[in-house]
């Protein structure tokens, strides 16, 4: 195996999603898994008002997208990332990067970056 | 061909009226039914029918997804357990012959004697059975009501037994005294058009004694309650919204001018109140509420339901924006003051708006609009104000007493709450062994 494969979690605003996805195609990376995810870090909690009274919500509702990426650089996909995921304000989240060890296509039953690349 | 034709024509409208005219002849009196009465209170209970369901989703929505199953029950079972009670022995108690103007004999259980011809002592234009019927509506909500105060800690059997005994022993004692004939409260000149301190208070009042009783939830006051489905709350608001037409509207029991009085009465009654609650809520929090604009909805209702049929429109207005502002400080600062766990409210809405709006009552009234009715306070009868504060503390007291002693009787039988571990769990599974969705 020449190359290695790349596993990139990405925390980040629900709303940056749509623009998110259009990047990621701009270079080339399609496919990715979305989940709905409650977490908190620096971000503090807000509050919400019902009847007048206050309820502390501590977590905050984001996103979490991962990606398995073979041939595109994973320093091109991070840059791209920082690039369309910034605001500059608390709460834009963080990437985290893993090396994985093995991939399998389930249809195909193909291994590693065959598993993860578009051979059509 | 075609005078033989009219001939029988002639002949078959002669023996149809015959009959009619027998009895005109005959000793008894001719009907008094009016079928557009007839037509419209069926209507109007269908209406109110509507709303103890709706309830459910109200209180359903507002609160943790675990326990929604749990409180859309609270309500709907009532819809089986009391009307069941109503038929045997509740009707009769709240409407039949009267004991000391406290109670009705059992002379009318099992809705014996309860026929299709008029009890003109109640109203003479539409079959007893259906008045008796239409009531039997008012019945079901109101033990429902007060399961918004013990949401989410109850066991629902206790729950379910206290309610059967509440419209027993509180409800249709309160409905006697209220609406009976001979009831005492009735005898005294008190108003309440459709119920603000037979339904509302009573409820409410029941409902904080028994948040006293069954305890505060567990972890109230430190853990986040937010509610699981906001738009449940306005679902289930609005349909009570709409049910709420019905429920003032046909206590006119006819369609008639008194009718098209208290249904709009209750449409504006609302409507500012609406409008108050989401200027205050604008003003006091910068931002204008679903929760709470909902809220001031049933406020209003709450509040124009004992005057519905009394008070000129103008008035219905001021009741609307004066008991939204009541309730809005009920519910947003004297709960938190007083510490009370009334998960949902229902004192703080229908207990206070109920008060309010009694008293209210007294001072708007006018025979202006209806002869049947009395003037208020500002018609020259400051006295009718009194009459309506004795008719309010009546019903605390009626309330708050019977409702303590129900559930310290079946505490000794049967435990009020479930188990810290359940509570944590949620009680959707282990009251009712099921799931709102599906998961996966």
């Amino acid at each position: 195996m020449a190359e290695k494969l790349y596993k990139v979690d990405i925390i980040t605003r629900p709303e940056k999603l749509e623009d998110f996805k259009e990047k990621m195609n701009e270079i080339g990376v399609t496919g990715m898994t979305v989940s709905n995810v409650y977490g908190c870090g620096l971000q503090q909690g807000h509050i919400e008002r019902y009847r007048g009274n206050i309820v502390d919500i501590s977590l905050h509702p984001k996103i979490k997208i991962e990606i398995v990426i073979y041939e595109t650089p994973v320093e091109a996909l991070i840059k791209a990332a920082k690039e369309i995921l910034y605001t500059g304000k608390i709460g834009d989240g963080k990437i985290f990067v893993y090396e994985i060890n093995n991939a399998v296509k389930i249809r195909t039953g193909e291994e590693g970056g065959a598993a993860i690349v578009d051979n059509k | 061909m075609f005078k033989k034709f009219g001939n029988i024509l002639l002949l078959s409208a002669i023996i149809m009226l015959m009959p009619t005219i027998a009895m005109a002849a005959g000793e008894q009196p001719a009907s008094t039914i009016n079928y557009a009465d007839v037509g419209y209170v069926a209507f109007a209970a269908l209406m109110v029918f509507f709303m103890t369901p709706a309830l459910g989703f109200f209180y359903g929505g507002m609160v943790r997804k675990k326990n929604l199953l749990n409180t859309i029950m609270m309500s709907f079972i009532a819809t089986g357990l009391i009307a069941v009670q109503w038929v045997l022995w509740g009707y009769s108690l709240s409407f039949g012959p009267d004991i000391s103007g406290i109670i009705g004999n059992l002379q009318w259980a099992g809705f014996n004697g309860v026929g299709l011809t008029p009890f003109a002592d109640y109203t003479p234009t539409i079959p007893h059975m259906e008045f008796a019927l239409f009531q039997m509506m008012f019945a079901v909500i109101t033990p429902a009501i007060i399961s918004g105060s013990i949401a989410e800690r109850m066991n629902f059997s206790a729950y379910a037994i206290f309610i059967v005994l509440w419209a027993t022993f509180v409800y249709d004692p309160l409905c006697h005294m209220v609406w009976g004939i001979g009831g005492v409260i009735r005898n005294l000149g008190a108003l309440d058009f459709a119920g603000g301190t037979v339904i509302h208070i009573s409820s409410g009042v029941s409902g904080l004694v028994a948040s006293y009783i069954v305890g505060k939830r567990y972890g109230f006051g430190q853990a986040s309650f937010v509610p699981n489905n906001l738009p449940y709350v306005l679902l289930g608001g609005a349909v009570l919204w709409i049910g709420w037409f019905g429920f003032n509207s046909g206590c006119a029991l006819g369609a008639n001018e008194l009718m098209v009085l208290a249904f709009t009465n209750t449409g504006v009654a609302s409507a500012a109140a609406v409008v108050t609650w989401a200027i205050m809520d604008k003003i006091v929090f910068g931002k204008c509420t679903l929760m709470g604009v909902v809220t001031s909805a049933l406020a209003g209702l709450v509040g124009i339901t004992p005057a519905a049929g009394f008070v000129e429109i103008w008035a219905a207005l001021a009741i609307g924006v004066i008991v939204s502002i009541v309730c809005f400080i009920s519910v947003t600062y004297v709960k938190k003051a007083m510490g009370y766990d009334d998960s949902l409210d229902a004192f703080g809405v229908h207990g206070v708006g109920g008060i309010c709006g009694a008293i209210l009552t007294g001072v708007f009234s006018t025979t202006a609009v209806n002869e049947a009715g009395a003037n208020g306070l500002l018609y020259g009868n400051p006295h009718q104000v009194l009459i309506q504060i004795i008719g309010v503390v009546v019903s605390i007291c009626v309330s708050a007493i019977v409702t303590t002693i129900l559930l310290k009787v079946i505490g000794i039988f049967i435990k009020l709450r479930v188990s810290k571990s359940v509570e944590k769990a949620g009680l959707d599974y282990s009251q009712h062994g099921e799931s709102p969705y599906c998961h996966l």
